[in-house]
């Protein structure tokens, strides 16, 4: 196995020559382990993730009449006959059994009425109220600021796709499975010197060589999400707390029935083979959560889709959190229920389930998430989303 | 600094050409954009015409061969289509060699320039089938005949094109009272997703001053425009919403029709925010991640005066100081650095041109994806990043020095001479560390790579 060690990463940077120190991976006084052993696992569902077809609302009398079109296919679950899971989550069944797998419904970030999936984006990644306050780093990385001193490879971005929930001051790593860097040690010292006068590209490239070096055990091949499940999970059995990526494709205005499934397969398989690579007992201390920028309307369109909504839905997994449930005040569906007669009303903030699965892994004071990660949230009272 | 025609090359074009001479003055620059395409003509891509032919022909043999699965013509249908469906395929990807000969071979680079950055303005992709090839014939015909003209031919030729109201679920918007929703009560009717991103990505920007019932009432002026069964634009009357709309507060048309809509996206073009909103872009693309206010007020202005006058805009972009004298900051997106090393290397490449879609899919297509900018394939109808930060990552940077030393063996007839590369690629921005460097690799292919990499070549 390649396991990426303090010890090497420090072989590897002064055999690379002492001007890397740019770097995050390589500056010796970020060196000190997570004091927590609990992996958080964060993945961003862009597009607008349609929460009411992920957990149908059944028992809602006013539900049937919005998705005359969306209602194909037999529940995979049917958990209390009021929701009911979608049928492409099949093979998650046996997690929500255990209480491994769980959801927050009707939440929201702060983000109002323009509905545009960029501004939703990069609220939820900043996690602030508004965009307008100049903030750039993203909520995932303020918690990492908030423990001093931590390892460099404490906290993984992974994929080729922007992420700017772990951008920020605090060092991460970022890398993704299927990059490569085939060349001699020779070439890689002359290209550093190449780029020695451009400071951030010559810090990626130091990454870049530490990385490609230790990233090879989990193998190659299959599809973008498989790799970088696997991945994350070779990563986080080490010494990495915290790993953060994207799956996209979740705006679904047309032909929902198909796309949205298509989607919620790969989110479920992303989870199997999450559990798997991290095995039984690393599984037990990890708490994934899944966030998304808005929910949908409440209605179906008229392209057998939805369109941009407000609330939306959280999905908890993992062996830390407390699943099989689904937590939330559920706000119902009737016309008068409604978010402006369209959406799904926001109960509760999206940042406040955040906040508690954060609080119970790195032990990060209430007031450090109320005013520095998510400036602006009241947690109130915990949901109990942590076993 | 004022005005230098290598300047001009790297920040505004494609970099330098060890053939093609350099613009001379910004009056040069201007005329190539406003004159003849000639790009255009040299090196043509297939229609979107000849994509719709080929889309009707397909649906005609799968329609048999579903039909008549078991018969020999029902298979012979079947394979047929197959190949129908590879062809198109093919051609999209032989369409990036093309796309990159006009970049290579352009004394106008500044033109190429503006086609891409307006085509990722107005990013359209096709969903599904063989609407995925159609992107190279959506830029030529939509964006690169307008990118000289006015902002709003530029707008309605984007907007009422077939691959737009695919990508953005134009198509089968119907209005809750047009006549096919009142017919048939299933068909629920309105799709919000186009009038949004015109609001919010093609005209006013999302700090406009717009709400969600514009939206609303845009989305239902929208209902009718649609595609017809060869994949043309028609204009549905059973899918139009009847009445007036009202957006941004003024009142548009009676009864359902294009012209009504045409209007409207007019006076989108015309607003003061989208002035501002198109003016910012420009500087940010061309000039640095945070433009001074001072370069954007000023095209702002000429973007108002001139009624969106394109040339106008782009002349106020060039005019000002900061276009000169502002340090080399933007990286170039992984497209940019890969047309820019062709361009370097010079043409005609026979090796290059004579790729098959195999090979240009595994030299090409598959290192984009890596850069993390696959080919004609954006996340979003936002386009691509500008910002640094997005493609300044270890992966990214580890990908451009693979391609960089891997690479160019597969599509050059003979490796240059490295030393001689590194003058002609960068003019005056080859250092001493750089010289140093190519003289000390072990092989060629490295130190072409290194040139490749070096920030002088990767930052303009």
């Amino acid at each position: 196995m390649n396991r990426l060690s303090r010890r090497d990463i420090l072989l590897r940077a002064s055999a690379l020559g002492c001007s890397l120190a740019a770097s995050p991976l390589v500056t010796p006084l970020a060196f000190a382990k997570a004091p927590w052993d609990t992996r958080l696992i964060v993945i961003i569902l862009r597009g607008g993730m349609d929460g009411l077809d992920v957990v149908r609302p059944m028992g809602d009398p006013a539900f049937a009449a919005l998705r005359p079109g969306l209602q194909d296919g037999d529940p995979a679950h049917d958990p209390d006959r009021y929701l009911a899971l979608h049928p492409a989550l099949g093979d998650l069944v046996p997690l929500w059994d255990k209480g491994e797998l769980g959801f927050v419904h009707s939440v929201s970030t702060p983000y109002r009425d323009k509905r545009s999936h960029f501004d939703g984006q990069d609220l939820l990644e900043a996690g602030t109220v508004a965009l307008s306050g100049g903030v750039r780093d993203g909520w995932l990385n303020r918690m990492l600021q908030e423990v001093p001193g931590l390892e460099a490879d404490t906290a993984y971005a992974i994929g080729t796709g922007d992420l700017r929930v772990l951008e920020g001051a605090a060092p991460v790593a970022n890398w993704a499975p299927e990059a490569n860097l085939r060349i001699s040690p020779a070439a890689l010292r002359l290209a550093s010197l190449v780029m020695e006068p451009d400071a951030p590209m010559h810090a990626a490239l130091a990454e870049a060589e530490i990385l490609s070096q230790t990233a090879g055990a989990s193998g190659r091949g299959g599809r973008g999400h498989q790799q970088i499940a696997r991945f994350a999970a070779e990563r986080l059995r080490e010494d990495a707390r915290v790993a953060a990526f994207s799956l996209n494709g979740w705006d679904t205005h047309r032909a929902q029935a198909r796309n949205l499934g298509r989607n919620l397969t790969t989110l479920s398989e992303t989870v199997t083979l999450l559990r798997d690579g991290l095995g039984a007992q690393a599984w037990d201390k990890t708490a994934l959560v899944a966030m998304t920028e808005f929910g949908r309307t409440a209605r179906e369109n008229g392209t057998g889709g939805t369109d941009h909504g407000t609330g939306g839905l959280m999905m908890l997994a993992g062996g830390a959190i407390n699943g099989g449930q689904v937590f939330g005040r559920w706000p119902g569906v009737g016309e008068n229920a409604l978010y402006q007669g369209r959406d799904l009303m926001p109960t509760a903030d999206v940042r406040a389930g955040a906040a508690e699965v954060m609080r119970a892994i790195t032990g990060v004071s209430q007031t450090a998430l109320e005013t520095k990660i998510f400036p602006g949230l009241q947690m109130g009272a915990p949901l109990g989303l942590m076993r | 600094m004022s005005f230098s025609p290598t300047l001009a090359e790297r920040r505004f074009g494609f970099g330098l050409s060890p053939q093609i001479p350099a613009p001379q003055s910004v009056e040069a620059m201007l005329r190539g954009v406003a004159g003849v395409d000639q790009m255009l003509a040299d090196h043509p891509l297939p229609s979107f015409r000849d994509l719709q032919d080929k889309l009707v022909l397909r649906r005609r043999f799968r329609g048999f061969a579903r039909k008549n699965p078991d018969t020999d013509e029902g298979k012979a249908a079947d394979k047929k289509q197959q190949e129908i469906y590879r062809t198109a395929r093919d051609d999209w990807t032989r369409g990036f060699v093309q796309i990159q000969a006009r970049r290579i071979q352009t004394p106008h680079a500044f033109r190429e320039r503006l086609v891409a950055f307006w085509a990722d303005h107005f990013t359209a992709v096709g969903k599904g089938g063989m609407l995925r090839f159609a992107g190279a014939a959506y830029v030529d015909e939509a964006v690169r005949p307008h990118i000289n003209g006015r902002f709003a031919d530029l707008l309605r030729a984007c907007v009422i094109h077939p691959l737009m109201l695919e990508y953005l679920d134009q198509n089968r918007s119907a209005g809750p009272g047009s006549i096919i929703v009142r017919r048939r009560p299933r068909w629920q009717g309105l799709n919000e997703n186009l009038a949004r991103e015109v609001l919010e990505l093609h005209t006013l920007g999302v700090d406009g001053p717009y709400s969600q019932a514009d939206v609303r009432e845009l989305a239902e002026l929208f209902t009718g425009m649609s595609r017809a069964d060869d994949y043309g634009f028609v204009f549905r009357r059973n899918l139009a919403e009847p009445g007036a709309e009202t957006v941004l507060g003024k009142t548009y048309g009676q009864g359902a029709s294009l012209q009504h809509i045409e209007t409207a996206l007019d006076d989108l073009a015309r607003h003061p925010a989208t002035a501002a909103h198109i003016a910012r872009k420009l500087a940010v693309h061309f000039v640095g991640d945070v433009p001074s206010e001072d370069l954007i007020a000023h095209v702002t202005t000429v973007f108002a005066q001139s009624d969106g006058d394109l040339v106008q805009c782009y002349t106020a972009l060039l005019e000002h100081p900061d276009a000169w004298g502002t340090p080399a900051q933007n990286i170039r997106p992984p497209q940019e650095f890969i047309s820019a090393a062709l361009r370097a290397f010079g043409s005609p490449q026979q090796a290059f041109s004579q790729m098959q879609p195999r090979d240009i899919g595994k030299v090409f297509h598959g290192p984009l994806r890596v850069m993390g900018q696959p080919w004609e394939n954006p996340a979003g109808p936002d386009g691509w990043a500008e910002d640094d930060a997005a493609w300044v990552t270890p992966q990214g940077i580890a990908a451009r020095l693979e391609w960089a030393v891997y690479a160019p063996s597969k599509f050059l007839d003979a490796l240059p001479d490295p030393v001689e590369f590194a003058q002609a690629a960068l003019g005056d921005g080859v250092t001493a560390d750089l010289l140093f460097a190519v003289n000390a690799a072990e092989t060629r292919e490295v130190a072409l790579g290194l040139v490749l990499v070096s920030p002088a070549f990767q930052r303009r």
